[in-house]
């Protein structure tokens, strides 16, 4: 049982609540393109008390930005949880496990792992990729290492082992359909405790999805959060539609953008969408929590998360 | 076969510039097949420098040859002669001939006329894609017989990656995803339940990151 308070795995905030039973928000803070810190307190200052734990990005769309470990602990430092995000991209085995001994000595406790956007789409599509490991397996490793004390070669870790409340991704948009919940089967095999999906627009397909999932009684091995972004505009959502890889923003969604844009209220019309996905998905068996992404509009959270009657945050 | 495309022309003229005899050398294989590296090729680059010589007003001799694979002594020992009072040489093989031809011939300047870019095949009149990374310990028998390695952008060992969409790779609509053609495969095959299993990181110690490799044939090396 997921519920079982005497399994905790890293003594997070975010993961005593959901053990607690509790419904979970997160929501992401995206660190600067610079090494000023005080863009990440801004950001932090602003996102206090709005959520229980806060996704640092990994170097999002392969741009460069201050690495999520840094900008982590400065999170903490002013009283927020993060969430590091590791991607495979620009690191191998050692420097992954390498940075989660360091991210673990700096006061990390939540992890997600994802494969990462490839190198093409950002500032240095020249680079050379890494994929030394992928997403599932880097899960694993991050696994062994705190349950087993084991490093990915088998090495035995003889010091304190780093202890994450593991997450993952999911895209229930993303082909083949069928597959999406064998491959959340195997994140949770191979360690996931969490998993924050894919930002949500079509209801319909994501309620299909949940439907696998909880048939193959995937929700009671691991903790869903349900994936969520207010639009800004038209030029937003047909952006996400035509160029961020495995979206999926249903014509509905697109019509109502370009109404509410061409009468100068994009903004209002996105949270307004963002708050009926969530309304519509809140109550899904198998639900555990919300994942807010306002990429860059994170003044957006708060007005969500108060309107969608999820704050105060709980205390656990 | 090894896939290799042409340098552009601009290119090799800058390279070749200031040498007096060139010999424009193809190879009879891979390269043959991919319409790169063949005789007709060199009888084009041939003329095409000569002509480009002769519209700037500068004495080059350009002569031709080729041999049936320029990644074995025996076939480049053929060409000594033939070469041996040229100042350079543009071998329009792929990355091996040209080395094997530097070796052989230390003393003539050996210059690159392709760009060697995989090891693939054409799929239709004129398309070429790739199909092997050279990893050094195949798994294509778990896989449908399509190789993830060198097909997938991220060389994911465990399925296709949420930017997976209607069959396409996430990094460009051109390139089909590996992995839902394997998906297709083993569900024709009725071996969906193999992609169930988690995949455990690949040594890669076989693979190119662990440059250069070697092979040796116990049996048909001659002892000294
Ligand atoms: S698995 Fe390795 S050896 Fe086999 S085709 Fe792919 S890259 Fe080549
Ligand atoms: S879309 Fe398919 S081929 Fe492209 S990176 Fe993802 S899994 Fe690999």
């Amino acid at each position: 049982m997921i519920e079982n308070k005497t399994d905790i795995k890293s003594g997070s905030n975010l993961e005593k609540l959901l053990r607690s039973g509790q419904f979970a928000v997160t929501a992401e803070l995206g660190p600067p393109r610079g090494a000023d810190r005080s863009v990440i307190e801004k950001k932090a200052a602003l996102l206090k008390g709005y959520g229980d734990a806060f996704n640092i990005t990994d170097c999002q769309t392969a741009v460069v930005r201050m690495s999520s470990i840094a900008a982590g602990r400065i999170v903490l430092d002013a009283g927020l949880e993060p969430i590091i995000q590791m991607t495979c991209r620009d690191r191998n085995r050692i420097a992954i496990q390498s940075d989660l001994l360091g991210a673990a000595a700096l006061g990390a406790k939540n992890l997600l792992c994802l494969t990462g956007d490839h190198q093409k789409f950002g500032d240095h599509p020249m680079a050379k990729g890494v994929f030394d490991i992928d997403s599932i397996q880097l899960i694993q490793m991050v696994k062994i290492l705190r349950d087993e004390k084991k490093f990915q070669s088998g090495q035995e870790l003889k010091a304190s082992e780093p202890r994450f409340f593991i997450g993952a991704a999911e895209n229930p948009f993303a082909d083949p359909f069928k597959f999406r919940a064998i491959r959340l089967a195997k994140k949770i095999a191979a360690g996931a405790d969490f998993i924050q999906t894919q930002i949500i627009y079509n209801v319909k397909r994501f309620k299909e999805w949940m439907k696998m999932v909880t048939d193959m009684g995937l929700h009671e091995k691991t903790f869903i959060l349900a994936g969520v972004a207010p639009l800004k505009s038209a030029g937003m959502a047909k952006h996400m539609k035509h160029n961020v890889p495995g979206m999926d923003v249903p014509d509905e969604v697109m019509d109502r953008m370009t109404a509410a844009s061409a009468v100068k209220k994009g903004k209002e019309e996105g949270i307004r969408i963002c708050l009926e996905v969530i309304e519509q998905i809140r109550e899904l068996k198998g639900i555990a929590g919300v994942h807010i992404m306002a990429v860059e509009w994170e003044d957006a959270v708060p007005e969500i998360v108060q309107q969608a009657r999820l704050y105060p945050r709980p205390m656990v | 076969m090894i896939v290799a495309s042409s340098k552009p022309f601009q290119e090799i003229k800058q390279m070749l510039s200031g040498f007096k005899k060139v010999c424009v050398l193809g190879c009879g294989s891979c390269v043959t097949i991919c319409h790169t590296g063949g005789e007709k090729q060199v009888i084009e680059l041939a003329a095409q420098l000569r002509l480009s010589a002769k519209l700037e007003g500068r004495e080059v001799e350009v002569i031709e040859d080729s041999t049936l694979r320029q990644c074995e002594w025996e076939f480049i020992e053929d060409i000594r002669e033939v070469i041996q009072d040229c100042d350079a040489v543009l071998s329009i093989a792929c990355g091996i001939g040209v080395q094997y031809m530097a070796e052989r011939f230390p003393k003539i300047r050996v210059f690159p006329g392709l760009n060697t870019t995989f090891m693939g095949g054409p799929t239709e009149q004129g398309i070429f894609w790739e199909r092997c990374a050279g990893c050094g310990n195949c798994i294509l028998g778990t896989t449908g017989g399509l190789c993830p390695v060198s097909r997938c952008a991220k060389s994911l060992l465990n399925g296709p990656c949420g930017g997976s969409q209607n069959g396409k790779c996430e990094v460009s609509q051109e390139t089909p995803c590996v992995w839902h053609q394997i998906y297709d495969q083993l569900d024709t095959q009725r071996l969906l339940a193999t992609m169930e299993t988690i995949v455990p990181p690949k040594d890669w110690t076989t693979g190119m990151e662990n440059h250069p490799r070697k092979m040796i044939l116990e049996h048909l090396v001659m002892k000294k």
